[in-house]
């Protein structure tokens, strides 16, 4: 009888560590396009926050987990045309400005829940599971594999779309080109700084969507509901290393340390100073896997490095 | 990176029309940016139905409005005047410093652990004593990333944000059980520490204390070493070039580590500050690293870069943003409108100054008629 529910725990462990994940890849994924077209977007947490925050809001007035995913994209879009009009157009440091992007969603989404909202109420989360029917019939595998919104499965199946977008079409090798070496790029032809805004709004519908995944999870909002996602999910692109399938492998890392630590701390197994330490297990590992990377992989040629025609 | 144009044109030759408007030209953008800045914020207190001008009427007067008011804006201020000088020391090296967050509060950690082991040491003594604590402690937490910027070639903007995480847990790890203090209800804070390391209340009335005496000498200290020392000397000139630095027999690896480890150093004092100037005198990790540190990292950046990455105009656009973040409470209190806007507006702010610094910098050029010369180039 022990036996079984450890087993079923380890089960229902990994499949919350998988959910955690969501939030990180969807996030990291879009970080990644934005990077390999050569801008870093350190603003993503504050994306993340404007679209928990948007996707909360409209499932709580309008009652449709739904239309607040729609919503978490939307506002992720404007803020990719923002983003975009800041480091592409008007050329300003991107590492700065993402912090004033960070900054503008941390207060703004607390100012609006204030003051739309006031007291805190909970919303539904997304109960649409498509694979549910697989899960009875398969067994643990099944429930660990089937038993998730269609959100994960949709997060999980962008890693392909992703990497086909960046390695098999003309847009991604676009995107490669003025990422490495925007002048060569641009004496082919290719619009600089077209792509680089295309990339940028991927990169923030992304994170948008990360954050409404968050808040339909939660079911809740309030002040830095993040709490540091966004900026781990960028630490993940260069844990990643600019791969689709290593972001995926980082994402999960922290989805299920995360989802460990939890069970085990509710489960009485460990203390909250435990738990503390082994939280910042992932951290201390994404430094030494920097350390590894920075000496094997370079990063995109041209990254953080805004684009003029006079070099 | 950053980079200021300071004086590159000064040995361009000719007569110098621009002479008289430089120190007004480089200004007039980012002055600019705020007026920017405060437009959006007039817009936003519009929609929520409060009158702009009363909104800022009372910000200004919660801000500036008495002796009182501006000794609270002082004591907000200090944070930021202390991880303001510290990211001047960074960027002017051409190292960004995201780390603000984890050196405060492993400043803090670390003056908190002093003020614990040694309580009886007389109050002359222990004061300089953890504040010196804590700049070793954020020394440390900026020497780290910045080492393995210099040795190993690590992003500091992502390790420095893996370090605020770390440092974050570390602060819940000692208060969740060693630190904490002793009662029925577990709070994540410590016990009220040792007066002897309370920071001394100055004369005058209100509730201003030491620690502005601290920031502003740290702030004099680091405009020392930034523009009257060798090492500063060096550390400009890796920021301004560290190829070229390199090639005249710099350490550029050595000057990378340095400025971090300076930049840290403020930010951990700043850590120090929070907890000895505090009311209630203890290190409080309850509501997460965010609330110690009330965002001084990140907004140290924004005056920093509001003062033109000069240790002495950052302590005044310090004082300013203090101002904000002080006014910000009356602000909520006569228009009902969350002080929230106020951390809204310094992204704004942020985002309109670095989108303008193109623009400054031609500007300034413009004000040194060198304007055609750089087009040519």
């Amino acid at each position: 009888m022990s036996d079984f529910f450890t087993v079923s725990i380890i089960i229902a462990t990994l499949a919350s560590g998988i959910r955690l994940a969501v939030p990180f890849l969807l996030a990291a994924l879009g970080e990644a396009v934005g990077q390999r077209a050569g801008v870093l977007n350190l603003g993503v947490e504050g994306v993340m926050l404007i679209g928990a925050f948007a996707a909360y809001y409209a499932a709580l007035e309008w009652d449709s987990a739904a239309l607040g995913l729609l919503m978490g994209l939307l506002v992720g879009m404007v803020m990719g045309l923002i983003y975009a009009l800041i480091t592409v157009v008007m050329h300003a440091e991107q590492g700065i400005s993402g912090i004033g992007i960070y900054l503008f969603g941390l207060g703004f989404t607390d100012l609006l829940f204030q003051k739309l909202v006031g007291t805190p109420r909970s919303i539904d989360g997304l109960q649409t599971r498509p694979l549910n029917w697989l899960a009875d019939d398969t067994g643990r595998a099944g429930e660990l594999l089937f038993s998730h919104t269609i959100l994960t499965y949709v997060a999980f199946l962008l890693v392909p779309v992703i990497y086909w977008l960046i390695t098999k079409t003309t847009f991604g090798l676009n995107v490669r080109a003025v990422g490495e070496n925007p002048q060569a790029a641009d004496t082919l032809g290719v619009s600089v700084n077209g792509i680089r805004t295309a990339a940028i709004i991927i990169g923030n519908t992304m994170a948008g969507l990360a954050g409404a995944v968050l808040a339909l999870e939660v079911q809740i909002f309030q002040q830095n509901l993040t709490a540091g996602r966004g900026f781990i999910a960028i630490a993940l692109v260069y844990f990643g290393a600019w791969r689709p399938v290593g972001v995926m492998a980082g994402s999960l890392l922290f989805g299920i340390v995360s989802s460990t630590v939890l069970r085990l701390q509710v489960e009485g197994i460990i203390s909250g100073s435990v738990a503390s330490i082994a939280n910042m297990a992932p951290a201390v590992l994404t430094v030494i896997v920097l350390v590894v990377v920075s000496r094997r992989i370079g990063q995109p040629a041209a990254l953080t490095r805004p684009f003029t025609r006079d070099g | 990176m950053l980079k200021m144009s300071d004086n590159q044109q000064r040995f361009s030759g000719g007569y110098d029309v621009g002479r008289f408007f430089r120190p007004f030209a480089g200004l007039a953008v980012p002055a600019g940016a705020v007026v920017a800045a405060l437009a959006v914020g007039a817009i936003l207190l519009g929609v929520f139905g409060a009158n702009p001008l009363t909104g800022y009427r009372e910000l200004f007067t919660g801000a500036f409005g008495g002796p009182d008011e501006l000794a609270a804006t002082a004591l907000k201020s200090i944070p930021l005047m202390l991880v303001g000088v510290g990211i001047c020391i960074a960027f002017r090296t051409g190292v960004i410093n995201i780390g603000g967050e984890g050196q405060i509060i492993m400043g803090a950690i670390l003056a908190t652990l002093v003020a614990l082991a040694l309580p009886d040491v007389p109050r002359p003594i222990l004061v300089p004593l953890v504040m010196i604590a804590g700049g070793v402690g954020g020394g440390i937490w900026g020497a780290i990333p910045g080492a393995l910027k210099a040795y190993s070639g690590v992003n500091e903007i992502l390790s420095t944000i893996m370090m605020n995480i770390i440092a974050g847990f570390f602060m819940s790890f000692l208060l969740e059980d060693w630190l904490i203090a002793p009662g029925e209800i577990k709070i994540q804070q410590t016990k009220r520490l040792t007066q002897n390391a309370d920071l001394p209340i100055l004369p005058g009335g209100t509730r201003l204390h030491l620690g502005i005496v601290v920031a502003l000498i740290v702030a004099i200290l680091g405009y020392l070493l930034l523009f009257r020392s060798s090492l500063g000397m060096r550390l400009r000139a890796v920021g301004h070039n560290p190829h070229a630095s390199r090639a005249a027999g710099m350490r550029v690896e050595m000057s990378i580590t340095q400025a971090l480890a300076f930049s840290g150093a403020c930010a951990g004092i700043a850590g120090a500050v929070l907890v000895f100037g505090s009311e209630s005198h203890r290190l409080i990790g309850e509501g997460g690293p965010l609330a110690f540190t009330q965002s001084a990292g990140f907004n140290g950046i924004v005056t920093a870069l509001f003062g033109g990455l000069h240790p002495l105009f950052t302590v005044l656009s310090s004082y300013l943003f203090g101002g904000m973040l002080a006014g910000g409470i009356s602000l909520q209190r006569a228009v009902q409108v969350p002080q929230a806007l106020v951390i809204a507006l310094n992204g704004v702010v942020v985002v309109f100054v670095v989108g303008s610094l193109k623009l400054r910098a031609r500007v300034q050029r413009w004000a040194e008629g060198d304007i055609q010369m750089e087009d040519r180039a």
